[in-house]
């Protein structure tokens, strides 16, 4: 890959890690917090269906991590296996489509 | 202090082994002081490098008790408390024979990472002024006194995954041309240190930060280099 593409995707993964570091702590925060007084599945659901703010940032989140993981399993794999190549570049795309699809269901199923 | 070190010396190329030896204890005695002894009066065959032997020329770096140092200012006192030393050639670098490793990779990335000063002007030109305050100026100075030794490559975890990967050395002198207002070598040289084998393939370990001979921080170089290379992608200039 040419200079400017691997140092643009550095920056999509330090970015994406910027993303991650605040979802995650509100994500942990919020757990913590809604589940101080014991909370039921259903009560949860009652909470997060049709509420426009908990799905947008649970969108963003997913999507983070969809660009966050596979960039950092490509330094992996080229680290350690010394793969690279257009091989490893279609399975990386997939593995982020695999985490994006699951994210993004499982964020319509709390959601919808 | 006991009156013997027992000293365990690498010989032989990659696939050698550690000899035993035992060397007499002295005061202010260095690792150098220990290996040529050993050269001097025990075994003349032993293949070691050292020129300067006062920190100038960077030529003695060994791995001494496991970590990379450079040994005519290494103190015994200071590595081998129990009166046993371990000395081997540096790591990450091919093994010529017994201590001595070969440095043409590691100086040949020099090159790859545009370590050359590239000027923009004549000698009809008058001189650049500098000021020594400017910020990019204590940037470069802060780096420039690499003396070559090659510690930070033996020490570097990157180095050892990624054979291609410049090191913290080249990339250090990469900085410091990057921050010196005089060269001209610009996005050519960021286009150097910004492939998967350049700065952005640095895992922060600070390895090299830790057991730099000259207390360097390649590591804040990397960084600068890191932030530099991001700027001109974003910018279309790479």
């Amino acid at each position: 890959m040419s200079a400017r593409g691997e140092t643009l995707l550095w920056i999509a993964q330090r970015a994406s890690a910027a993303v991650l570091a605040l979802c995650v702590t509100v994500h942990l925060v919020t757990i913590v917090y809604a589940t101080q007084g014991g909370l039921s599945g259903a009560e949860i659901l009652g909470r997060t269906r049709g509420n426009v703010a908990w799905g947008a940032f649970y969108v963003v989140f997913v999507l983070a991590a969809a660009v966050h993981a596979p960039i950092g399993l490509r330094a992996v794999l080229a680290e350690w296996f010394g793969w690279r190549g257009r091989a490893r570049a279609f399975l990386l795309i997939a593995f982020a489509v695999l985490l994006a699809g699951l994210g993004l269901r499982a964020v319509a199923a709390v959601f919808a | 202090m006991s009156a013997m070190l027992k000293v365990q010396v690498w010989r032989g190329g990659a696939d050698g082994a550690f000899e035993a030896f035992e060397v007499p204890r002295r005061e202010s005695q260095t690792v150098l002081d220990v290996v040529t002894h050993i050269q001097r009066a025990l075994d003349p065959t032993l293949a070691y490098r050292y020129a300067c032997r006062v920190g100038m020329c960077g030529s003695c770096a060994m791995t001494v008790n496991g970590a990379a140092r450079w040994t005519c200012r290494t103190h015994v006192d200071k590595v081998a408390k129990d009166g046993r030393l371990s000395i081997a050639p540096l790591r990450n670098l091919p093994v010529i024979r017994d201590l001595v490793a070969d440095l043409r990779e590691f100086f040949d990335k020099w090159a790859r990472a545009g370590g050359q000063f590239r000027g923009a002007r004549t000698k009809a030109d008058d001189f650049a002024r500098v000021s020594p305050q400017s910020d990019a100026r204590q940037l470069a100075d802060a780096g420039i006194e690499c003396i070559g030794c090659a510690v930070c490559y033996a020490s570097c975890d990157v180095v050892a995954r990624l054979p291609a990967y410049l090191g913290p050395a080249a990339l250090n002198r990469a900085w410091t041309l990057v921050s010196d207002e005089r060269d001209a070598g610009g996005a050519e040289r960021l286009r150097a240190v910004a492939g998967d084998a350049g700065a952005l393939s640095c895992h922060t370990h600070m390895s090299c930060t830790e057991r730099c001979p000259k207390n360097l921080s390649p590591t804040a170089g990397i960084a600068g280099l890191k932030r530099a290379v991001a700027r001109a992608a974003l910018a279309g200039e790479l």
